[in-house]
């Protein structure tokens, strides 16, 4: 229960199905510090706002300290990722770990017959056991996030919200449940990074990662300067800071060189890649032992194409049908239509 | 089935004479300071308070000051005896000593939780006069330090002691005199009466500035209107609160500790313990997840600190004891006054059952 609308739906939801629901809460990092605000209390306004919602329902409530781990397994991973020179994803991150490693672990040992979330994805009985698919609104669908969870974490795991047709009815339910938290406004993208400015928390813990260094075509030609790796991911084509020249098709960032710090840039047709390799795989089906033919995600808000994925035991290799821009670090899931395959983290190719 | 309350360190249930006192006290309204008969009716029940809790803890009524609770009292010493001084805090200390101090030495605790001696007279050799503070009895293990060794060490080389007296007042013979603190301080809702009470008990002759100045009240030591329901309480529950029936407690504990099973292991079992309390650890399983399984079944107990936030911090206690990763899987059990004499069987078989399903789960 983090303090908005969507867990706090899934509780009451449960509640009045007739289940035994106990509420948790994860305190994953220092609200004051984060903020900048001194004096103020580890918890932030949502914790209260979770125990609110607890309270009204009449659940048991229990705040987590997961700082230490929220630290070294999101926050600190986010930061390395950036001085490699990747663009990563640390809700991938915290759900992987803090969330469905950890509290499945926890439900277990409580006892527990399921763990649900106000995730936007839907879980499917199938003939193999558990599926995860999209949810049914594709403006909040979530699976992309969701790919890491293991199929003996899924197999706890509910999402009571992946069925609703969108936001606007996960409200409508908050306020038919009497829940105070009905008009909450929706979080932001990253919770431990006050005001969207990540690159003062990654220079903070890698400071390598804010040095500045040189912009490069990619013959190695010095272009520009640059205020630091953190700043630039692939694919963009915006502050870059170079000079326009005159009848020169724009740049685009191609590729980030961490060892000598580096932003690499060239044209828009020399970014995307025939092949892309991915790490940390998870398979949520069988690992294929042939190349599969499938939709793939290669950034949160893009939709899948079409493409074949191979898998040699170890990593897969992704063929888009055309080549594709991928970012190091973000995530390509692979899907069969509403359903995740399975997904990993893009590696340099 | 009734919840099973196992966390008096926490807060002790009210005592029955409590209560009546508490509602005496409403029910007389006035203010001490107020110099009509209603006013004076309260003076004569805050001084006749007063009188009772120093005889109580062997201290002149003159020198105690009464404030808002155990966190205000501890305060009020360590900031008004530590100005000058260099500070000793024990590193098993109270967050309300702990965060009282601007600056301080930590002095080391032996690996069953009492002060290490040694350690303390080589710092008071080394430098100028110092504060020490040491509680009587730790929050979370209940390990009672050497308390007349300290004084007597304290005295040899010129230093001031508080002692942190909430936990232990009412469940171990204590007096201000006969422990040889020059402060000593108190929590009402610890000892069964309601929060919102506590003291400072002061040596003869010692005097200290006010944190809260206010009107001059409790001879310029604390200033605002002295919470007499509170206080009233207070003086009641430190009557009725009787280290002699603690045997029963104690036996009650004892039961508890020889039923755990394989594996736990008591904090600070070999040293001299407040007969209510007991720290259990059961390696390689949070805390957390004990107090929280512990819950659902009906069993209230804590562990480590709580934060405003509830979550449940790591044990600087347990880590200083030298548990390293076993610090954060200790659990406190604390035996209210009023402990039903089947607790031991009822925490058992709810933990029993907790150490069944944590093996089937880690299976």
């Amino acid at each position: 229960m983090s303090g908005g609308v969507d867990s706090s739906v899934v509780a009451g939801l449960l509640k009045a199905e007739g289940h035994e629901v106990v509420g948790a809460t994860l305190q994953l990092y220092d609200h004051g510090a984060a903020t900048g605000r001194r004096g103020t209390c580890c918890a932030g306004q949502d914790i209260h706002d979770a125990r609110r919602v607890a309270d009204a329902l009449g659940i048991p409530h229990y705040v987590l300290d997961r700082e230490a781990r929220f630290r070294s397994a999101v926050i600190e991973e986010f930061a390395d990722a950036y001085a490699r020179g990747e663009t990563p994803i640390p809700c991938v991150r915290c759900n992987q770990t803090v969330k469905f490693a950890d509290l499945t672990a926890l439900a277990r040992d409580l006892g527990c017959e399921a763990l649900a979330t106000g995730h936007y994805a839907r879980r499917a009985e199938g003939p193999e056991g558990p599926e995860l698919r999209r949810a049914a609104d594709p403006v909040r669908d979530q699976s992309y996030f969701l790919f890491a969870t293991t199929r003996d974490q899924l197999a706890l795991c509910r999402f009571p919200l992946g069925g609703f047709p969108d936001k606007a009815a996960v409200r409508a339910e908050a306020a038919r449940l009497g829940l105070p938290v009905a008009g909450k406004p929706d979080s932001q993208d990253i919770c431990f990074v006050p005001q969207g400015r990540y690159h003062e928390v990654v220079a903070r813990l890698r400071p390598e990662a804010a040095e500045p260094g040189e912009i490069v075509d990619r013959e190695g030609r010095v272009l520009g300067r640059h205020q630091g790796l953190a700043r630039y991911t692939v694919g963009q084509g915006k502050g870059l800071g170079l000079p326009r020249r005159e009848g020169e098709a724009p740049l685009y960032v191609a590729a980030l060189d961490a060892p000598r710090r580096r932003v690499v840039v060239g044209p828009r047709e020399a970014l995307p890649q025939a092949e892309i390799a991915v790490g940390e795989v998870n398979w949520l089906v069988p690992p294929p032992a042939a190349p599969l033919r499938c939709q793939v995600k290669l950034r949160a808000r893009e939709a899948p194409r079409a493409a074949v994925v191979t898998w040699d035991g170890a990593r897969a290799r992704v063929t888009p049908e055309e080549p594709a821009i991928a970012a190091p670090g973000q995530a390509a899931v692979f899907y069969d239509g509403d359903r995740v395959l399975g997904g990993g983290f893009i590696r340099r190719g | 089935m009734a919840p099973l309350y196992l966390d008096a360190n926490a807060t002790e249930p009210l005592r029955p004479e409590a209560r009546v006192a508490v509602l005496a006290a409403l029910d007389l309204g006035g203010n001490p300071s107020s110099v009509h008969a209603a006013g004076r009716a309260a003076r004569r029940l805050l001084e006749e308070c007063r009188e009772r809790l120093a005889a109580r803890f062997g201290a002149r009524p003159q020198e105690v000051v009464f404030t808002a609770g155990g966190t205000e009292a501890n305060a009020l010493a360590v900031r008004g005896l530590g100005r000058g001084r260099r500070v000793l805090l024990g590193a098993t200390e109270h967050a309300a000593v702990r965060a009282a101090a601007r600056e301080a030495e930590t002095l080391p605790v032996l690996a069953d939780g009492t002060a290490d001696l040694a350690a303390l007279a080589a710092r008071l050799a080394a430098g100028p006069p110092a504060l020490v503070c040491l509680m009587a009895a730790n929050n979370e293990t209940g390990v009672l330090h050497p308390l007349a060794e300290i004084a007597a060490l304290c005295r040899r080389h010129g230093a001031l002691l508080h002692v942190d007296a909430v936990q232990a007042a009412g469940r171990v013979p204590l007096g201000l005199a006969a422990s040889g603190a020059d402060t000593l301080a108190l929590s009402g809702h610890k000892l069964g009466g309601p929060p919102g009470a506590g003291a400072l008990l002061l040596r003869p002759g010692l005097d200290l500035p006010a944190l809260i100045p206010g009107g001059g009240q409790e001879r310029g030591r604390r200033g605002g209107t002295e919470p007499l329901p509170a206080i009233a309480g207070l003086a009641a529950a430190a009557e009725a609160a009787e280290p002699a029936a603690a045997g029963r407690l104690a036996r009650l504990r004892d039961r508890i500790e020889a039923g755990l099973g394989p594996g736990a292991r008591v904090a600070g079992a070999g040293a001299p313990r407040l007969p209510n309390t007991t720290c259990v650890v059961l390696p390689g399983v949070a805390a957390e997840t004990q107090v929280i399984a512990l819950d659902l079944a009906g069993i209230r107990v804590s562990a480590g600190a709580a934060c405003s936030s509830g979550k449940v911090a790591r044990s600087h206690v347990l880590e200083a004891m030298g548990l390293g990763p076993d610090a954060a899987c200790g659990i406190r059990l604390s035996l209210p006054w009023n402990a039903p004499e089947e607790a031991p069987e009822r925490f058992l078989a709810a933990w029993a059952e907790m150490r069944r399903r944590l093996s089937r789960a880690a299976a």
